[in-house]
């Protein structure tokens, strides 16, 4: 079980590395549905279902295709023009690794120790839908994020009326 | 009933949907001063009632955990004001009957979600209300679609994402120590611990605040943002929207949450005075009359830092006193800005001049606001400044001291270049035709500056109920 | 259950300094759009860890919907912005928007 899980940690990096990485557009939006999907398995494991549905009928479905829409509607697919500049592409993360080496030392040297003591959650209550009632304050928070969306919409998409 | 603050505007958003439109499109406005004043009433002089009383029908659906002290008070009398000026502003110079409407409504939701902020005990309710400002604010700069918009916009949101994105990991690292997001859980569990894991996440949190609010290093979508924008929203953005989602966070959660310790003030302060001396000097060089405003803003937030990096509790009050009183000024100058737009239709100083003939109004409001940016003795700004210095002086700061006095100096210098360039001197040949401004884009700043005039007045009757409160939040 | 720990944070802090690194790094508007979601993804991973090590799931999985929702609208802002810029310009550089000497 624990090696099966180091193993899907590999995918979701992996699969982070291919979506910045890739050249083009469109790829890197279906790398990022991808991404989604993996983090849906690894939050299954984690106990966690009904995130794990909402993440991924959400972040794997609806904004990949809003990012593919976006790519489609913005640069039409001239493979030519792509392909020549991806010859120096990889040059521009040159310093990933090291980053990431750099990172690595850093933890190591400074010997990071977690003795967390887990806190006592007993105040919680245990089924799903009462948390709905303790979080109430979000849920109002997530109606108005949702109506300033489609006050967004509404003014950011508008047609710019020819006269 | 400290949930109307918050439900009000929401309701009155779905209700002025609805699909009849005719009878809707005028009674926006309307709604969103009456909203306001209503706030600004209720705050002033029902506080008591206002803060412990419920509605027995709201209670039963939505019991809320919402606190109300002193600290909200001063906030929620600064977004009421400024809410109110920028309503005006928006309603004057805003393009044709549909996009008012628009504009209006998404005021409306900003005047919800900053309420929201100031009023949650929550530390996840603090992050979902920062985020739908965030998201409306980034809404209002866009909001006339031309190419500089668009470019200050998109830095905004992209400087935004990144402190959201630094904000939640420093929530789902301190979830490990306590079950509870709730600000009372979090400060019993964390308070005075030295584990390391804490101050990691201490440390990145104070870093997404201080982006969130322009800070020195992170400034770089400030200046953009707030020149590009129509001028009612920079007004907005400048006057309250970037204080309510930086440094209001900051000074609730360095207070109650993790307490003032040595690394976290000293970073406050070494932050705040960068902040001070750079957008000082920065304002000093700009051509153009919103850019220099924006580094002003940056140069007043880093006082309201630099002062609540003392730890004392007059240094505290020193904060909270400058971010109303720049709250004040910086609406009254953003006022002006807008009043000669309409008129003028450009920013560039040094074409501006000698415009205090033809519109004396603007010139009187815009010095008297001048005057109290820089520091000049009997205005607002130069009783904050002398309460953010003493505290700095009491808690052995020397240097910061100095430091403050100083840029005070400096302050008062690009102040009176502005007043200078766009006020007095010969008038271009362009600026014959100029006339004063419509009453309804200069109202907002008059009672500005009567509110402005009215705080130095009476300062010392303030001093008594307005800050000694404060000590005790 | 605690050995799930180490090897997530290490993911976690992978993930953040990849999709970091392409915000930095990329030239193109679209791309930065998708490294912040990328920092996000990172962000939630790291609330459902907290949420599995405390042994209660329940309160970061309202937290990370809530989370969701949020993200959506400010992507869907993100792209209209992003749109409008291409209507002006024509291109999605970035260096086509370094007008305003920030």
């Amino acid at each position: 079980m624990f090696s099966l899980y180091v193993f899907i940690l590999a995918v979701l990096v992996l699969m982070a590395l291919f979506t910045i990485m890739t050249t083009s557009l469109l790829r890197a939006g279906l790398g990022l549905a991808l991404t989604s999907a993996v983090l849906t398995v690894l939050m299954f494991i984690l106990n966690t279902p009904l995130a794990a549905v909402f993440e991924l009928s959400v972040c794997a479905g609806l904004i990949p295709v809003i990012f593919i829409t976006v790519i489609t509607l913005t640069k039409p697919l001239k493979k030519l023009e792509a392909e020549e500049s991806a010859k120096e592409k990889f040059h521009r993360f040159r310093y990933l690794p090291l980053i990431v080496l750099f990172l690595f030392v850093l933890f190591v040297a400074l010997n990071i120790k977690l003795n967390i003591a887990l806190p006592n959650v007993e105040m919680e209550p245990d089924a799903r839908q009462i948390i709905w009632n303790v979080r109430r304050m979000d849920l109002i928070g997530q109606v108005m994020v949702l109506l300033t969306g489609a006050f967004g919409i509404l003014v950011l998409f508008r047609e710019i009326r020819k006269r | 009933m400290a949930a109307l603050f918050i439900l009000l505007p929401l309701f009155l958003v779905m209700l002025l949907n609805l699909p009849l439109k005719k009878f809707m499109r005028p009674i926006v406005f309307w709604a969103i001063l009456a909203v306001s004043c209503m706030q600004l009433i209720a705050v002033i002089f029902y506080f008591q009632e206002v803060s412990q009383q419920t509605l027995p029908i709201l209670a039963s659906v939505f019991n809320f955990p919402l606190a109300m002290d002193s600290l909200t008070r001063v906030m929620l009398v600064g977004i009421a004001m400024v809410t109110i000026s920028s309503a005006m502003i928006a309603n004057s110079l805003a393009g044709n009957v549909e996009r008012r409407f628009n504009y209006l409504n998404i005021l409306l939701i900003i005047l919800g979600g900053m309420n929201g902020v100031v009023l949650v005990k929550d530390i996840f309710s603090l992050y979902v209300f920062l985020e739908i400002t965030a998201l409306s604010a980034f809404i209002l700069i866009a909001f006339r679609r031309d190419r500089h918009s668009l470019e200050g916009a998109y830095k905004y949101i992209v400087f935004s994402s990144i402190a959201t994105v630094l904000l939640l990991a420093s929530i789902a690292l301190l979830i490990l120590f306590t079950g509870d997001t709730s600000f009372a859980a979090l400060s019993t569990a964390i308070k005075g611990q030295g584990n390391q894991l804490v101050v990691f996440s201490i440390a990145i949190f104070i870093v997404g605040l201080m982006i969130k609010s322009g800070l020195m290093p992170f400034h770089g979508w400030l200046p953009d943002a707030y020149s590009t924008a129509p001028d009612s929203a920079s007004l907005l953005l400048a006057g309250i929207v970037t204080k309510t989602v930086g440094v209001y966070p900051l000074i609730r959660i360095v207070y109650s949450v993790f307490g003032f310790s040595v690394p976290v003030n000293n970073i406050l302060m070494f932050f705040g005075a960068a902040s001070i001396v750079f957008g000082a000097f920065a304002a000093l060089t700009q051509a153009d009359l919103k850019r220099m405003l924006a580094y002003s803003s940056i140069s007043q937030v880093g006082y309201i830092i630099l002062s609540l990096g003392c730890g004392s509790l007059l240094g505290m009050a020193g904060a909270v006193f400058h971010i109303f009183n720049h709250a004040v000024f910086k609406s009254t100058l953003f006022a002006n800005a807008a009043a000669i737009d309409s008129k003028v239709s450009s920013y560039d100083l040094e074409n501006l001049g000698g415009l205090a003939q033809k519109m004396p109004v603007t010139g009187t409001v815009s010095a008297l606001a001048c005057l109290s940016v820089a520091g000049i003795p009997p205005l607002a700004g130069f009783w904050s400044k002398l309460i953010i210095i003493l505290a700095l002086w009491a808690s052995n700061n020397y240097f910061y001291a100095v430091i403050a006095v100083l840029s005070s100096i400096v302050t008062l210098a690009y102040m009176l270049t502005l007043q200078r360039k766009v006020f007095f001197g010969k008038p271009d040949a362009k600026m014959q035709n100029v006339t004063e401004a419509k009453f309804s884009v200069l109202l907002p700043g008059i009672i500005l500056a009567c509110v402005m005039i009215a705080v130095s007045i009476s300062f010392p009757f303030l001093l008594g109920t307005f800050i000694i409160p404060l000590k005790g939040i | 259950m605690i050995e799930f720990l180490w090897p997530t944070l290490i993911a976690v802090m992978l993930v953040f300094v990849i999709g970091l690194y392409c915000v930095l790094v990329t030239f193109n508007l679209i791309r930065l759009l998708i490294g912040l979601e990328i920092m996000i993804k990172a962000v939630t991973l790291l609330l459902i860890l907290s949420g599995y090590v405390i042994g209660h799931p329940y309160l970061t999985q309202s937290m990370v919907i809530t989370l969701i929702v949020i993200e959506v609208v400010v992507m869907v802002v993100a792209v209209g912005v992003v749109l409008n810029i291409y209507t002006h310009t024509g291109t999605l550089d970035t260096r086509s928007i370094r007008e305003l000497k920030g």
